[in-house]
């Protein structure tokens, strides 16, 4: 893998006339956490879900370990198959059990052989902390546990780079811990991570840069250390000080 | 000259109630052997109405889908050739449609140098199927479209092409919404599998049509001949309304 896993130079992105990203320079190195913040409607969802083809970006280059995204279907399939992604809304598939869940991508995507598949599901549930929920359908399961289950899907294609977009914002609060919990433990094994969150503390433990957007730009960017102690923009500091304070 | 003409007015009108002004269910008395040899006859033609309408379900539920994917693309000209098909078939009235298919379609191929003889029976198929794929595309395309954007979007994530995004997550899902108004639609296709008797197709409507010709009992065997229409389409209701109970519940499970 190359030493920059993601890489955004001057990408632009509009929404009809609405110009929802504005010249995006992000790099993210291997292994790298970066967390980004910023108020609702800023463009984070957004940039995150350039990165791997969900929106599509007018203006600019997305180099994703060492492949441009551009319009050729290879390139988009090639870049998914580095890219996991876990959503807000968990995104499980309701009439599949939570096994099924995690074999479908492997085998219809990869071609991987059932049992393979059922051995590499069972490991990752083991990891996310649920195999005894393995033949539930999500439905039956707890807002954290469906997250866990999305992690674990996203695990299971072994991508290199994972990309978590508000993956706590959905869950109750006495759930939101036990989620982080495995986030903070795939940061420590090396994941390369872009994490859209405002859980600041799990950003100061985990991040490695943070970035904060506004209005569809990147304001500031920078290590947890300074980013937290002396954010240098206003905008930074008012947002900072407005989530910090509970 | 008057005074025949006042001796025919009774003789008229008598004559007039001594054929069909009068029931007459003797002709389909099934105690009779005459009557039971109509009724036979009248029934004989169930057979087809149901295959009829049975093929151009399977049909027109085959190609209902493939019209209602290109609505769901996010290219405009795809969806664009959706909302064309839909809009010209639906605004298509069943009867010229049959008599196109069933007299013009022939031509058509002839002048591409292709020798296809069209039946009653495939003639009757062809422009149910047609008609109804209008209406089954539209089922589809609301079914697909009820499943959340997230689900197309996860799907993608974990590497999964177009059709086995459709294949694996999204009809599975959209099944529930779609089977119980598809199965509906059927009730449609076997009422106007009833056109299909003014291009000779030997099916329920023909038989109570060739029936009366010979008895002059229109009012006893159009009656029956609704009977038979009543049974088979409350029957199918039945079959819809079981499906439904049942797709709820999944839903719920
Ligand atoms: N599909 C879309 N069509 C039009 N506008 C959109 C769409 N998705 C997001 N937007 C708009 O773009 C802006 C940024 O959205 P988003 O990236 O979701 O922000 P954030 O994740 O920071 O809350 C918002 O103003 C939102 O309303
Ligand atoms: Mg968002």
């Amino acid at each position: 893998m190359a030493q920059t896993a993601i890489e955004l130079v001057g990408v632009n992105k509009w929404f009809g006339t609405f110009h929802v990203l504005k010249d995006i320079n992000l790099t993210v190195g291997t292994g790298e956490k970066v967390v980004i913040c910023g108020p609702s409607g800023s463009g984070k969802s957004t940039v995150v879900r350039c990165i791997n083809r969900l929106e599509e970006h007018q203006k600019g280059q997305i180099v994703v370990d060492g492949t441009e995204l551009t319009n050729d279907p290879q390139s988009v399939a090639a870049i998914r198959s580095e890219v996991g992604m876990v959503f807000q809304q968990f995104n499980l598939f309701p009439h599949l059990t939570v096994l099924e869940n995690l074999t479908l991508g492997p085998i219809k995507a990869r071609g991987m052989s059932r049992t393979d598949a059922k051995a590499k599901a069972m490991q990752y549930l083991e990891r996310v902390h649920i195999p005894d929920q393995a033949n539930k359908r999500p439905g039956q399961l707890s807002g954290g546990q469906q997250q866990r289950v999305a992690i674990a899907r996203s695990l299971c294609m072994e991508p290199k780079v994972l990309l978590f977009d508000e993956p706590t914002s959905a869950l109750d609060p006495e759930m939101i811990s036990e989620v982080l919990d495995v986030m903070v433990g795939l940061a420590e094994e090396g994941m390369t991570m872009v994490v859209v969150t405002h859980e600041m503390g799990f950003a100061r433990k985990v991040a490695d840069n943070m970035v904060f957007m506004d209005a569809g730009e990147i304001v500031e960017q920078g290590p947890p250390e300074t980013f937290f102690a002396a954010p240098k923009s206003d905008r930074c500091r008012k947002f900072l000080s407005q989530i910090l304070q509970h | 000259m008057k005074k025949i003409f006042v001796f025919l007015i009774p003789v008229l009108l008598l004559a007039g109630c001594s054929s069909s002004s009068t029931w007459g269910w003797y002709v389909i008395d099934p105690r009779t052997e005459n009557g039971w040899i109509n009724v036979k006859f009248l029934l004989s033609g169930m057979g087809d109405t149901i295959l009829i309408s049975v093929i151009a379900a399977v049909i027109s539920i085959v190609v209902g889908l493939v019209v209602a994917l290109p609505a769901l693309s996010e290219r405009r000209w795809l969806r664009i050739v959706n909302r064309i098909y839909v809009e010209f078939v639906r605004a298509i009235p069943l009867l010229p449609m049959l008599f196109w298919v069933f007299y013009g379609l022939p031509i058509v191929f002839k002048s591409m140098g292709m020798n296809v003889p069209i039946d009653p029976f495939w003639g009757a198929v062809i422009t149910l199927a047609l008609s109804d794929s209008a209406f089954t595309a539209e089922i589809y395309r609301a079914g697909i479209q009820s499943i959340a954007k997230g689900q197309t979007e996860a799907a993608q994530t974990i590497g999964l092409n177009y059709l086995q995004t459709m294949r694996y997550v999204i009809l599975p899902q959209a099944i529930r919404r779609i089977l119980p108004p598809l199965a509906n639609q059927f009730i449609y296709i076997v009422k106007m599998s009833a056109f299909a008797s003014v291009i000779g197709m030997q099916e329920l409507t023909r038989r109570a049509n060739e029936l009366v010709v010979t008895e002059y009992r229109p009012l006893e065997i159009y009656s029956l001949l609704v009977l038979e229409y009543l049974v088979l389409v409350l029957i199918i209701s039945a079959g819809v309304r079981w499906l439904e109970r049942k797709m709820g519940a999944d839903e719920r499970e």
